[in-house]
């Protein structure tokens, strides 16, 4: 695929209890398999679907944890949070089951301008 | 200029995918190009035939169905979402042992990477969401 | 390079408004659409005081018995189409 355009997938949902997480997910890997550069930004609740050691089974659902860890292998590292939406929360990057990018609340404007296609889920 | 639509929630218990066929029938009325409508998440409910609205309200599955054919669209449901919530053309009905299939036949099932196509293929690609 | 957002969650989905509002660059444009029209009330729209470009979907302003209460400039869906060619991307808030 010659053409290349920068995406952007915005999640603003917790994980399991909907399908958002996962779905962001699944369109995340395409936009690899079709090697175009994919940047996650995960908003507010989003962070959550990034704790540790999730145990889904307990509701049936597949393990979103899993998924997360392939994302380096799809070449897709550029996952940011900003640092609002932790604190929130209360969480440290630490708790977190895979590295990401600490993003400024300021710099989200201009996160948005050097994207091509956003996509929110 | 060349749009894409992204439709993600279902019809009637949400409006977004009525302000995107309005949205859909302004852009052609104004000449743009609609590339492709794909359908995702509880989207995928707007490719269900047996949708069936009483005669004074708006049936979704059909009015996107007239559309498709008046202007000759690419409408697609996002398979992997579709299976999931029970929306079948005859090929997963068999393939899943299911009785019957409930694709409307002015849509096609396929994978999400219709949609990353689209995306390339659009000059605007705009989210209805729920 | 301006950035047109949509949001179609109403007031009792402030966190929806609040990170939309934390992406928006000064020469955004702010389009309310659906349950969205409703931050457009008097009551409502000083939280949307930093914003430069606001406009309410006409259909939605209408269908929902606004069009008396709030002076938000209107768009119909022309005008939708228009402020999506106007801008170099769509983001939705939902």
């Amino acid at each position: 695929m010659s053409i290349n355009k920068r995406f952007l997938l915005i999640s603003r949902s917790a994980p399991y209890g909907t399908s958002a997480a996962r779905e962001m997910l699944d369109i995340a890997l395409t936009c690899s398999v079709f090697e175009q550069p994919v940047t996650l930004l995960l908003l507010g609740d989003a962070v959550l679907q990034l704790i540790r050691d999730h145990r889904p089974d307990e509701v049936s659902q597949k393990n979103l944890n899993a998924l997360q860890a392939s994302l380096a292998m799809y070449d897709i590292d550029r996952i940011l949070i900003p640092e609002t939406a932790l604190q929130k929360h209360g969480l440290s990057t630490d708790q977190l089951s895979i590295p990401i990018e600490l993003i400024n609340a300021e710099q989200l404007p201009a996160l948005i301008a050097e994207h091509d296609i956003v996509i929110t889920i | 200029m060349i749009f894409t639509l992204i439709v993600q929630a279902s019809p009637y218990q949400h409006q977004a995918p009525e302000t995107a066929l309005r949205f859909a029938k302004a852009l052609l009325r104004q000449g743009h190009t609609l590339h492709r409508i794909f359908f995702y998440r509880d989207g995928v409910h707007n490719g269900s035939a047996l949708v069936s609205s009483p005669r004074d309200e708006q049936n979704l599955p059909e009015q996107w169905q007239a559309l498709a054919e008046e202007h000759d669209l690419d409408i697609v449901v996002c398979i992997a979402a579709a299976i999931r919530r029970g929306v079948l053309d005859a090929t997963e009905a068999k393939r899943y042992e299911r009785r019957g299939d409930n694709l409307h036949s002015a849509f096609e099932l396929s994978g999400l990477g219709q949609l990353v196509e689209a995306s390339l293929a659009s000059d605007r690609v705009i989210t209805f969401g729920g | 390079m301006p950035t047109l957002h949509t949001l179609n969650r109403g007031p009792s989905h402030a966190s929806c408004l609040e990170e939309c509002l934390s992406t928006m660059a000064n020469d955004d444009t702010l389009l309310l659409i659906e349950d969205g029209v409703y931050w457009a009330l008097p009551s409502h729209i000083s939280v949307l005081n930093d914003v430069s470009h606001i406009r309410a979907l006409k259909a939605d302003v209408l269908a929902r018995g606004l069009h008396q209460l709030s002076g938000t400039e209107l768009v119909d869906d022309d005008g939708f189409v228009g402020l999506c060619t106007q801008h170099d991307r769509v983001v939705s808030w939902f």
